[in-house]
């Protein structure tokens, strides 16, 4: 019998987290700090529309691109936050997921061999994606002394003849890192003078604990060259309806919303009826969310500092990235004991990326009540660890 | 930093000062000191702790009266308010508008001791005119918390 899988979908490594999973899924008392998600839920007005929608009988599918109000209040989404101009009509494709948006924007702007810097540590399906669309990733090892930005002299090393694109992942998953104007006016430089494309992944854009989020389109002469992803998951608590959405040139959107259109048809009917509704009303619960994650955010890297475990200071996402290099062990390792004597769950750092060694992502998308006694524990297991290298 | 702390102690005004001030990312005396300015200004009126009496083996019969009332020359309603308010048994009470005047929450041991205070009590003032009792038969949420229900975190434990 011939085989009947495709090589290169074969080579690729499974998520690192999946492994982890396995693990975790088996305990059922351990609180989890790994959890890429809002503890949240969907507020209730923006659910209460989308069961409206499903009682009208609005289940039908949308235009491939997506509901016109919703690309409307997207455009005017932008405008507000980012002061950029999209045209609703021919700039915005609403996707399933910032994820899908990611794959179809490669696909779209890819020829085979192209190179595609991915920054790491970041979210596990760059790479994959990456690869699958016939590119070559090219990986930037991001350094805890930068807090986890990118610098210009780190772009313009990985820049090559070859290189079409930049994934810009800030607000970082996994890192909680940012990038502020002038780190963004620093590699925006670089970028206009090599010639390259960046697609920027804003999912967590509204989730910034200094200053605002900005983007870098809008810089000067960068609209034109980037793809700006965001969604509805992390701001408004929306993981489970699947959506997100492409905002970038025509020329790019365009082919982009033909990958779209072939393989998906369009985004869920119902989700962007409900997103209609979080773009109009939910900016008081996106302030209210926030304002809930910063409180958790301060409380776990004062809790760092009293137990002298190395934290720089996240400024966005809902994401700490300790580092746990002194006490000798792998990220595996340490978060496997972790989980094992003290029943916390957290993502070895290494998912998001080999320079991800010596680090854990703890996520405070959960209750402070929880995150006290994961909090507890840690200092705990880490004076065990400190004794064991004494004795 | 006012709104954002009344904001988490409304919710939850056991929390450990250390830790509020931790939150809010400032000094615990800043806290403290803020604390007592808005107990001082009467802006936080007390501290409460939110019940499930039914729960306990505690028998507790809650209603809602409404009162009409007529309100007396130079006092509005605020005198006959206070003859009211001050029985212990009286929950809380509000003016409000609509077809009555007053709204109140009462708490008693038994239908008896309520429908007791009702006619003996409040419908012999004087400037009563009329009421209407609506006995609670079961508290789906209260103080912005839904009663008898525990929150279920059903998300996986690890995603990416």
């Amino acid at each position: 019998m011939k085989n009947p899988l495709a090589e290169s979908v074969v080579e690729i490594k499974p998520s690192g987290i999946r492994k982890f999973f396995d693990i975790v899924s088996e305990m059922k008392d351990a609180i989890s700090l790994g959890v890429g998600e809002p503890d949240f839920d969907t507020p209730w007005h923006i659910r209460d529309e989308g069961i409206y929608s499903l009682e009208k009988g609005r289940t039908f599918y949308t235009s491939n691109a997506g509901l016109k109000e919703l690309k409307v209040e997207i455009s005017n989404y932008i405008k507000r936050k980012q002061n950029i101009e999209y045209d609703y009509n021919q700039e915005v494709l609403v996707t399933v997921g910032g994820s899908e948006a990611i794959d179809i924007g490669f696909r779209a702007m890819i020829n085979p061999g192209e190179e595609i810097l991915i920054p790491q540590p970041s979210y596990v399906s760059y790479e994959p994606c990456a690869i699958l669309a016939g590119a070559k990733p090219v990986i930037i090892n991001l350094k805890a002394e930068n807090e986890f930005r990118l610098t210009a002299r780190e772009l313009r090393e990985a820049i090559t003849d070859k290189t079409k694109l930049l994934v810009l992942p800030y607000p970082n998953n996994p890192t909680g890192a940012i990038m502020e104007l002038e780190d963004l006016e620093a590699i925006a430089e670089v970028i206009r003078e090599k010639d390259i494309y960046v697609m920027s992944d804003e999912i967590y854009a509204e989730l910034v604990y200094k200053g605002k989020h900005v983007s870098i389109a809008s810089l000067p002469g960068m609209k034109e060259r980037t793809i700006l992803i965001n969604g509805f998951s992390k701001a408004y608590a929306m993981t489970g309806w699947r959506l997100g959405y492409a905002c970038g040139p025509k020329d790019i959107i365009v082919q982009m919303t033909k990958i779209h259109q072939f393989a998906i048809m369009c985004a869920p009917t119902t989700s962007q009826y409900a997103a209609v509704e979080a773009l109009r009303n939910g900016d008081d619960d996106v302030k209210e969310m926030c304002t809930a994650y910063n409180q958790r955010r301060r409380y776990l890297i004062h809790s760092f500092r009293e137990m002298n475990l190395e934290c720089f200071e996240p400024f966005g996402a809902f994401y700490v990235f300790p580092c746990i290099r002194e006490f000798g062990m792998t990220s595996e390792e340490f978060a496997t004991r972790f989980l094992e004597e003290e029943k916390v769950a957290v993502v070895p750092g290494t998912a998001f990326g080999d320079c991800g060694e010596g680090f854990l992502r703890m996520s405070y998308a959960s209750s402070m009540d929880n995150l006290r006694i994961a909090m507890g524990r840690l200092n705990h297991f880490i004076n065990r660890l400190k004794d064991e290298k004494f004795n | 930093m006012r709104e954002e702390l009344l904001n988490i102690i409304e919710k939850n005004s056991r929390i450990d000062l250390k830790e509020l001030a931790v939150m809010l990312g400032v000094e615990e005396i800043d806290v403290m000191n803020e604390l007592a300015s808005l107990e001082a200004s009467g802006t936080i009126c007390g501290y409460h702790t939110l019940i499930n009496w039914e729960n306990t083996s505690q028998e507790k019969v809650s209603a809602l009266i409404e009162v009409r009332v007529t309100p007396q020359r130079g006092q509005g309603f605020d005198s006959i308010a206070e003859r009211i308010y001050k029985y212990p048994e009286v929950q809380s009470l509000y003016l409000i508008s609509g077809g009555y005047d007053l709204l109140i929450t009462l708490e008693g041991k038994s239908l008896r001791e309520i429908s007791n205070f009702v006619s003996d009590k409040l419908s012999t003032l004087e400037s009563v005119l009329s009421t209407a009792t609506h006995f609670i038969l079961k508290t789906y949420k209260d103080h912005g918390t839904i009663i008898g229900k525990k929150y279920d975190d059903e998300r996986e434990m690890i995603t990416p």
